[in-house]
C-alpha cells in the first residue's frame, strides 16, 4: 500500500484520538459520513481542498496526514533504490518493506546515509588525494570502513535466513565500524579544517572576507544603531587583522552597504515583520519597507541566526557571473573556486534583469536538499545616459520546511516543478546536462 | 566442497563479511591478513582464486601480485585486486602487475560475487 493511500488511516487515527465522531467531522468539512468512512478506510484517495479542510478540522499539518511519519524513511529507501546499486531493488515496494520490516528499513536507511556522507567526503577530497599521503591513508581507512559497513548491511538486508549468532555478530560489526567511521570522519574533518586554516592565512581577499563574516555569523549588531557608522566600521575592520589593503577596502564597502540597509530597514521593525509572517517573504518585506528586493534579501540573510525561523543562504554575483558575496547554507553547497552551476536561478535572473524569480530547486546528488530560491538582477550605480548598464544579481536560499517526499516525479526521477541543479560541474553527478562545462570527477566508482 | 578462495585482507570486518558471503555461495574460504608471508601462504594453500587487498601491513598487494606472477605455479592464478583508491594510476598498476580483475572499495556484495564467479567457475 502506497504512502498516500494510508492518508485515510491517519485521518481516522487522528479523529479517534480527538474523540470526534465521524458524522461531526464529515459535517465540518461538508461531506457525508459515508464518504468520510470510505476515505478513512483508504477506499477513496483525497487531496487538495478536502485534505486541507480535514487537516484544519483535525488541527494538524496537511503533510502529517498525507505523508505520515514514515515518509522520510520511505523516501530514503526510494532514494537508495534509485542509485545504480539499487537497480535490482523493488522500488515500488519500498513502503511495503518499511511497513513490514521497519528495523531493517532503518538499517538500510542508516547505511545508505552513511555511505552518502562518506561519498561526499570522497568527492571533496578527490583532487587532493594524489598529492597528500596523510589524506590518502586516512581515506583508505574511511573507505575500508564504508566497505565493511556496506557489505555487512547488504548481508543483513539480503539474506533471507541468517543464524542468530551471525546476525548478532554482524550487528556488532556494524556498530564497531560505525564508531570507527565516525572517528575517521572526524579526524579527516579536523585535518581539513587545519588545512583550510592554513590556506586562509595565505588566501584571496574574498576568502579573508568570508572568514571574517563567518566569525561574525554574518551579523553586525554594532551597525544596527542609527547614526554615522564610519567609526564603527573602521573599528570592526581593524579588529579583522586583514593581511592586506584589498580585503580592507572590500570589507569597508560591504559594511557600508550593511549599515545603509540597516538604516532603511531598522532591526526592530524587521524582526516584528519576520515574527508576524509565517514564511520568509522577501517581496513582502521589500514592499513593507519600500526598498528593492536585493536590499530586502540582504537584510533577511544577515539577521542574527536566532532572529530567523530558518537559516537563510545568500549569493550575490556581478554581471560577469562572478560571485561577490556568499553566505552558505547547509545542503546547498556554494563552490569556493570556479563557477557554480549555470542552472542556478541566480544566473537565470542575470538574463532577465528586474524580473523577480521564485523557484524551487533541488541539488543533484545523494542527500541534497530542496530549497525555495528568490532571485533578481537589478541595475547598480547611478542612472546615466550612454553608459553601460551593469546589473547585480541576488539569490536568497530558503530551506523547504516540509520535505517533498510524495510529490509527482518525472520518468527521470525528478520532482515536477522543481528545477534540478548542481553545485559545480566538477562534482555534479548529473548526466546529459546542457549546462555542463567540464566532465565530472564523479566516476562510476562513486 | 566448492572451489577454494584465499582472501588476503587486513580489515577484520571486511574479512568476516566477504567470507560469509562466499561461504553462502558455496566457496571454501581461507583468509590471511598480512602481506609479509602472503606469497608463501598462497603457494602453500594452492587456492583456485586469490582476493587481494592492495594496502596490507608488511608488503603491498602489488608486490605480492608481481611475485605471484613470477612464480611458475601461480603465474596464471586468478587474482582479484581490491583497493580503496581507484584512481586510474592504481588501475594501471594492477593491470601491469597482472591482476585478473580490479575492484574499488566500496563495492557491493553482488559485484564481488559476480566477479568471483566469472573468474572461477565453482
Amino acid at each position: 500500500m502506497s504512502m498516500s493511500t494510508l492518508t485515510g488511516s491517519r485521518i481516522r487515527e487522528r479523529r479517534l484520538m480527538l474523540g470526534v465522531r465521524q458524522t461531526q467531522l464529515a459535517a465540518s468539512v461538508n461531506i457525508s459520513a459515508s464518504y468520510l468512512n470510505l476515505i478513512e478506510h483508504n477506499r477513496r484517495r483525497i487531496g487538495g481542498k478536502l485534505l486541507r479542510d480535514l487537516a484544519a478540522a483535525l488541527g494538524v499539518e496537511q503533510a502529517l496526514l498525507s505523508e505520515g511519519a514514515e515518509a522520510a524513511l520511505i523516501a530514503t529507501l526510494r532514494e537508495a533504490a534509485a542509485t545504480p546499486l539499487g537497480a535490482a531493488a523493488e522500488r515500488d515496494r519500498a513502503d511495503e518493506f518499511a511497513g513490514r520490516f521497519p528495523g531493517w528499513a532503518q538499517l538500510v536507511m542508516g547505511a545508505h546515509r552513511r555511505i552518502g556522507e562518506l561519498e561526499h567526503i570522497v568527492e571533496t577530497l578527490t583532487d587532493r588525494l594524489a598529492h597528500d599521503p596523510h589524506l590518502a591513508a586516512s581515506m583508505h581507512e574511511v573507505l575500508s570502513m564504508v566497505t565493511a559497513i556496506r557489505s555487512t548491511a547488504g548481508i543483513l538486508a539480503d539474506t533471507r535466513e541468517i543464524e542468530p549468532e551471525w546476525r548478532d555478530r554482524f550487528h556488532r560489526n556494524l556498530n564497531e565500524d560505525a564508531v570507527r567511521l565516525a572517528e575517521g570522519a572526524q579526524s579527516l574533518v579536523a585535518y581539513l579544517d587545519r588545512a583550510e586554516g592554513d590556506e586562509a592565512r595565505a588566501s584571496s581577499p574574498q576568502d579573508e572576507i568570508e572568514a571574517f563574516l563567518r566569525a561574525h555569523d554574518f551579523h553586525f549588531s554594532a551597525l544596527e544603531a542609527p547614526g554615522d557608522p564610519q567609526a564603527t566600521i573602521s573599528m570592526l575592520i581593524d579588529a579583522g587583522n586583514f593581511a592586506s589593503a584589498s580585503p580592507r577596502v572590500m570589507m569597508r564597502a560591504l559594511l557600508e552597504r550593511y549599515a545603509a540597509d540597516a538604516q532603511r530597514m531598522p532591526l526592530g521593525a524587521v524582526l516584528a515583520e519576520v515574527a508576524a509572517v509565517p514564511q520568509i517573504d522577501p517581496a513582502g518585506m521589500a514592499r513593507r519597507f519600500d526598498v528593492d528586493l536585493g536590499t530586502a534579501m540582504r537584510r533577511l540573510a544577515m539577521l542574527a541566526p536566532d532572529h530567523l525561523p530558518v537559516p537563510l543562504g545568500l549569493v550575490i554575483c556581478d554581471a560577469s557571473g562572478s560571485t561577490t558575496f556568499r553566505k552558505p547554507i547547509e545542503g546547498f553547497p556554494l563552490p569556493r573556486f570556479g563557477g557554480a552551476c549555470p542552472l542556478w536561478p541566480l544566473y537565470s535572473a542575470l538574463g532577465r534583469p528586474m524580473a523577480a524569480l521564485h523557484m524551487q530547486v533541488r541539488q543533484s546528488g545523494r542527500g541534497a536538499g530542496q530549497f525555495d530560491t528568490y532571485a533578481i538582477a537589478q541595475p547598480i550605480g547611478p542612472q546615466q545616459f550612454d553608459a553601460p548598464m551593469l546589473v547585480e544579481a541576488h539569490m536568497l536560499i530558503v530551506p523547504e520546511k516540509t520535505a517533498q517526499t510524495d510529490v509527482p516525479t518525472t520518468d527521470a526521477g525528478q520532482v515536477e516543478g522543481v528545477r534540478q541543479i548542481g553545485v559545480t560541474c566538477r562534482i555534479c553527478p548529473r548526466k546529459d546536462c546542457i549546462g555542463r562545462r567540464e566532465p565530472s570527477i564523479m566516476s562510476e566508482e562513486f | 566442497m566448492g572451489k577454494h578462495v584465499l582472501l588476503i585482507e587486513d580489515e577484520p570486518n571486511i574479512i568476516e563479511a566477504i567470507s560469509f558471503l562466499l561461504n553462502r555461495d558455496g566457496w571454501r574460504v581461507d583468509t590471511h591478513s598480512n602481506g609479509i608471508d602472503a606469497v608463501e601462504v598462497v603457494q602453500a594453500k594452492s587456492p583456485d582464486l586469490v582476493v587481494l587487498d592492495v594496502m596490507l601491513p608488511g608488503k603491498s598487494g602489488y608486490d605480492i601480485l608481481r611475485e605471484l606472477r613470477e612464480g611458475a605455479a601461480t603465474s596464471d592464478l586468478p587474482v582479484l585486486v581490491l583497493t580503496a583508491r581507484g584512481q586510474s594510476r592504481d588501475r594501471e598498476m594492477a593491470e601491469r602487475f597482472g591482476a585478473s580483475r580490479f575492484m574499488t572499495k566500496p563495492f557491493s556484495n553482488a559485484e564481488v560475487l559476480e566477479v568471483v564467479r566469472e573468474l572461477v567457475t565453482p
